[in-house]
């Protein structure tokens, strides 16, 4: 019995039949206590004031405003950086998604049962992970140079920790039967591992690895900004020198590529799962 | 008996053909992208750059790190716990309606999809853009970070409403028309139930999110740890650049530790 319980006691029903039964009283008013006392302390500390907000709200509409209308001649321009994005996130998506396999297999309990190796290798994705993307795209420029090396770069990274963590979650729930029957006939466990377990994680994870792809293309265009090519180059050049109507145009153009990369993924993926 | 495996074993499904076509779109598109691939070339060693980067990130300046005023890291880091909490609180709310509007199983066919086109609209701006329409809302600070965050977690939070919604039990409700309940009780006892653990769960996530796109912020001055962070690392100053990145890092950890299993326990009713 919790502390809570003890200090509301649960209600007891008495049932016809003589039994009594306990319901436990909700524990909501803890959890709205504590995202109250949450927000009461982001509101002191972030300096939220909803009158500002109201009375200056009609400022965020200017430059929504001058975007529009776009400056269409400004298109032959955009194509350029625009592929470069694509192209970006395509070979940065391909390259951590590859490289990631391995890593995941060294991740999974099921397959490797040396606990130092799993907990080894799920800290190295773990913190790969929460390293900023637009942290390892700035390392990348110095170390690649500014260009789209840089952002290849910094997009494998980002892929290769996301998909690593979801691969080898995927590999822990597969049926293990056909790869246990492998190791028993004497196969080697990487030889196990592509002929019986591949198979069964290769629709989910090639599902994954798409969508992932679909927002590389929409986190691409960031990275422009510590300059690691792409459409980030230009928006950030265009913001700079407040053209906003090439700016609404560089949106526009990404706005239809993302639309279009989604609807081909998404309708690829149906046919995977 | 082995003849019996290796007739098994010739008659296996094979679609070469297909195989062979995907795999050479694949390549292709390989080949096309790796064409944009350049880079203006270093002058210094990159590898010595690389060195000189992890060594002093690897050297965090403890000073900063322990430094209990609001330009040390703790104070920074709780600023920006709390524009991504207020952020993804305001940006859950907003979803709801907005979620609502566009599930295609509650509103008309042209409704829904104009409020799916408006969600992808809004998830396709880049955060920065944002982040700049703010600020002259609200002056360069926390609370342009704080909107920002809302208005990006709106794109993504209401995707994943939409879908809670769309997968909602008709046949609870209809049980209980069928019991006499009015309306508000159906919301609370048949709607509430259903959508609430999915909502929590999905606003947990986005919180996680949240706090490791809080960088993005700093570009534009929208507050939090991503400024200091690039300031650091513009200035070359690894050493700074290494004990904020490390508090962000134990910070995103441990709140990932906790929502997810927060997430789980939510999961599992």
């Amino acid at each position: 019995m919790s502390l809570y319980d003890r200090l509301f006691p649960p209600k007891v029903y008495k049932l016809e039949n003589g039994k009594q039964i306990e319901k436990k009283r909700s524990r909501a008013p803890i959890y709205a206590l504590v995202i109250i006392f949450l927000t009461v302390l982001s509101v002191y500390i972030t300096g939220f004031d909803l009158s500002v907000l109201v009375s200056r709200i009609d400022q965020f509409f200017v430059i929504l405003g001058e975007m529009f209308p776009p400056r269409w001649d400004y298109m032959p321009q955009i194509w350029q950086p625009l592929f470069d994005t694509i192209k970006m996130s395509l070979l940065g998506s391909f390259i951590g998604s590859v490289a990631v396999v391995p890593f995941a297999m060294l991740a999974s309990t099921n397959i490797i049962h040396n606990r130092v190796v799993v907990a080894a290798v799920r800290l190295l994705l773990s913190i790969v992970r929460t390293l900023p993307t637009l942290v390892s795209a700035l390392i990348a420029t110095y170390v690649f140079g500014l260009g789209t090396l840089a952002g290849t770069t910094a997009i494998a990274i980002f892929t290769f920790a996301y998909i690593g963590k979801i691969l080898y979650e995927e590999i822990e729930t597969v049926d293990m039967g056909a790869f246990e029957a492998m190791e028993a006939m004497g196969a080697t466990k990487t030889r196990a591992f592509i002929t019986s377990i591949v198979p069964q994680v290769l629709p989910s994870y090639l599902s994954n690895c798409l969508f992932c792809f679909e927002g590389n293309v929409r986190y691409a265009s960031i990275l422009g900004y510590v300059g690691a090519g792409g459409l980030g180059l230009i928006l950030n050049e265009k913001i700079g020198w407040r053209e906003y109507s090439s700016v609404g145009m560089i949106l526009i153009a990404l706005f239809v590529t993302v639309f279009l990369i989604e609807t081909i993924s998404r309708a690829a993926r149906k046919r995977l799962v | 008996m082995n003849e019996r495996i290796l007739r098994a074993y010739d008659e296996r499904p094979r679609n070469l053909i297909y195989e062979l076509t995907i795999a050479a779109i694949v390549m292709a598109l390989m080949i096309w992208s790796a064409t944009a691939v350049e880079t203006s070339g270093t002058t210094q060693n990159g590898a010595v750059i690389a060195l000189n980067i992890l060594s002093g990130i690897f050297h965090p300046d403890t000073d900063l790190l322990f430094n209990f005023t609001t330009q040390g890291v703790p104070y920074l880091l709780l600023e920006t716990i709390c524009i991504a909490f207020l952020g993804t609180v305001v940006g859950a709310v907003i979803s709801i309606p907005l979620a609502f509007i566009s599930a295609s199983n509650l509103t008309p066919a042209p409704v829904a999809f104009a409020g799916r086109t408006i969600i992808m609209a809004i998830r396709t701006v880049p955060a920065f853009v944002y982040g700049l329409m703010f600020i002259r809302v609200t002056g360069p600070g926390a609370f342009a970070g704080l909107l920002t965050m809302s208005l990006c977690s709106v794109g993504m939070v209401s995707k994943m409403y939409i879908e809670a919604i769309e997968d909602l039990d008709v046949r609870v409700l209809e049980s209980l028309d069928a019991a006499g309940c009015s309306t508000w009780q159906k919301i609370r006892y048949g709607i509430l139930p259903q959508l609430m653990p999915n909502f929590a769960s999905t606003a947990i996530y986005r919180f996680d999110i949240n706090l490791r796109d809080a960088t993005v912020l700093g570009l534009v001055g929208a507050g939090g740890i991503g400024a200091p962070l690039i300031f650091a690392m513009n200035a070359y100053r690894w050493n700074e650049a290494g004990s904020i990145l490390a508090g962000l890092i134990v910070l995103v950890l441990i709140v990932e530790w906790i929502s997810t299993r927060i997430r789980v326990k939510l999961a599992r009713g």
